[in-house]
């Protein structure tokens, strides 16, 4: 292997680089290491497994969802207009990304539990929400919200308006160019984001087990059934997370991919 | 179509009125930043004017003092920029396509409208090309096209050749003058030959402000703004009327003829022909000439020649005279011009 320097970084830098690079993918390994091989495929399709995975899928869609539908718009709000606030409002709409996710847990527990702040109007329509499959997905689409507007709104700035103005100038409507024009040029950021969420939604484990608790089949999700099974069977434990390692490798790949077919 | 403007934009300056009448072409002349680009962009309502009006026919575009206000997409205002600005994910024919769709025209319609468009610039065989694909002339010639095929009532271009290479300029500006006949347009332009060509007036803008206009050849010929004097390629001296002479607030003296009365101590204007300037080393004496010391201050090849540009007034000598008189910017040298070569207006 040769390195090419192609800037005057200085040797030295390369040693904690190559520290800092084996300290992310040492664990990796270990963790292949310890796979038990013979039993892996049995291991991550025992009923409970199944549940877990089949829950996470269903859950993570439904978030992803959910940040397409109100996160495409925050970021067309916080990318094309100026209000007063609006600076303060960006830093709370990311707040979910530095929030420990059991503290998002517990917000969202006094907002929609029963005695929250929405309770109330909650059970008068005759809806659980708390410790349902519903709390999953609210608790995924909390954390994993910021990352489609982060990733949208950065799209939709490096795209500038020209081409929106243009099509305004050719006699389209608001709409029109929403439409046919803007989220056509920021397709690529906007399933990156998709991307990202979904990835985010998989792996939430704080929001989830306070806010929706870890009910089989109903809201323990893939990262709750590995923290449990570490407990009981610990050669489970470690097929799971290894499903989820390759799932996060995927999304990865997935979004260099749209990144790199960006504008 | 006719349009009338006045409109003032505080940030960048810009204080104009304009009319155009219908079916006419204005050009805008002026340096870069004297705000051509915002009063195009006032008229497409892209920016929003501090105060004024604009009337299109009989359709009021904007009125800031009765707080009205259409949208860019409701004007009938196509701007066509430097820039073709095809929208990337579409093929030429459904960007042709885009402003007839907005329209409300099916799919079907909007694509034969589209066709009738691309053949209108040359451009049919393109249709089904990405702007990927495209050069830039072609690309241009599309967006021209998909400007027209929105059926603007106004048709606005900025600086619509200055992004092309230079060898398929012509082609554009006869494509450009097939389409402007008949039609109502302002073009901002840096060239000359695009105004003589395409505009039947001409507005010549500086620092905000339209310093003159009037018919396209009037203004070329008798330019009384540095600018348009500039691009017409001519000198021009400003000052007071003395005599049969212009004479600026710095002392210089230009004596010329005019062919209009000029009363003394009004503004006037010395226009001359930079080839009639004659460059000395020493003051020449006796000729009935008009002799200007100065100072080379830049010296630009053009073809044969050499436009030697001493303060305000240019000099085109040839090469041989440079070498002979070694000029080079620091010298000092005598400008001389016939009387008979400068013309006097009154401004």
């Amino acid at each position: 292997m040769s390195l090419t320097r192609q800037s005057g970084v200085p040797r030295w830098v390369l040693v904690p680089a190559a520290l800092g690079a084996a300290f992310v993918v040492l664990p990796l390994v270990a963790l292949a290491t310890r796979v038990e091989w013979g039993s892996f495929f049995s291991l991550i399709t025992s009923d409970s497994s199944r549940a877990a995975l089949w829950l996470s899928l269903r859950t993570s869609a439904a978030s992803t969802l959910l940040c397409v539908v109100f996160g495409v718009p925050m970021a067309l709000v916080l990318a094309r207009t100026t209000f007063r606030g609006q600076s303060l409002l960006r830093s709370i709409v990311l707040l979910p990304l530095v929030l420990p996710p059991v503290v998002g847990g517990i917000a969202l527990l006094y907002t929609f539990g029963r005695k929250g702040l929405l309770g109330e109007t909650i059970d008068v329509l005759g809806l659980q929400i708390a410790f349902s499959t519903t709390a999953v997905v609210i608790a995924q689409t909390f954390v994993a919200l910021p990352f489609m507007v982060v990733s949208l709104e950065g799209t939709l700035r490096t795209a500038g308006e020209r081409y929106e103005v243009v099509a305004a100038t050719l006699g389209a409507r608001p709409t029109t160019v929403l439409r046919r024009v803007t989220l056509p040029l920021v397709l690529p950021g906007l399933a990156a984001g998709a991307v990202l969420s979904f990835a985010r939604a998989l792996g939430e484990f704080g929001a989830t087990i306070t806010f929706a608790g870890s009910l089989e089949g109903v809201t323990r999700t893939l990262p709750l059934e590995i923290y449990l099974q570490r407990e009981t069977d610990p050669d489970a434990a470690v097929a799971l997370s290894l499903v989820l390692v390759v799932v996060a490798v995927l999304v990865i790949g997935l979004v260099r991919g749209t990144r790199s077919t960006a504008l | 179509m006719s349009l009338h403007l006045e409109a003032t934009v505080a940030d960048r300056g810009v204080d104009v009125s304009l009319d155009i009448g219908a079916h006419k072409v204005v050009a805008i002349l002026g340096p870069n930043g004297a705000g051509k680009s915002t009063v195009l962009a006032a008229i497409a309502g892209v920016v929003r004017p501090d105060t004024g009006r604009a009337i299109l026919g009989d359709d009021v575009l904007f009125d800031v003092a009765a707080g009205t206000w259409q949208p860019a997409y409701a004007r009938g205002t196509a701007l066509l920029a430097q820039d073709p600005l095809l929208f990337p994910h579409l093929d030429a024919l459904d960007n042709v396509a885009f402003g007839p769709r907005s329209a409300g025209r099916t799919r079907a319609q909007s694509r034969a409208t589209a066709m009738t468009w691309l053949a209108e610039v040359d451009a049919a065989e393109l249709a089904g090309r990405r702007p990927s694909e495209l050069s830039g002339g072609q690309a241009q010639r599309i967006a021209v096209a998909r400007a027209l095929a929105a059926e603007p009532r106004l048709l606005l271009l900025d600086e619509p050749m200055a992004a092309l290479d230079i060898t398929v300029v012509p082609a554009m500006r006869q494509v450009l003058r097939r389409v402007l006949a008949d039609r109502t347009a302002v073009i901002v332009t840096h060239d000359v030959l695009d105004a003589l060509l395409l505009a039947d007036r001409v507005v010549v803008m500086e620092a905000g402000r339209i310093v003159e206009s009037g018919p396209t050849r009037d203004v070329l010929a008798r330019p009384r703004s540095a600018f348009g004097a500039n691009i017409a390629g001519l000198n021009l001296v400003r000052g007071r009327v003395e005599g049969g002479a212009v004479r600026t607030p710095e002392g210089l003296v230009v004596s010329g003829l005019s062919d209009e009365e000029l009363a003394p101590d009004a503004t006037a204007l010395a226009v001359f022909s930079p080839s009639a300037v004659s460059i000395f080393l020493q003051r020449p004496a006796g000729s009935p000439r008009n002799v200007i010391a100065a100072t080379v201050t830049e010296l630009e090849p053009r073809g044969a020649q050499v436009r030697v540009r001493a303060g305000a007034i240019s000099a085109d000598v040839t090469a041989p005279v440079v070498a002979e008189l070694d000029l080079a910017p620091g010298a000092g040298v005598f400008l001389a011009v016939k009387a008979s070569e400068v013309a006097i207006y009154g401004a």
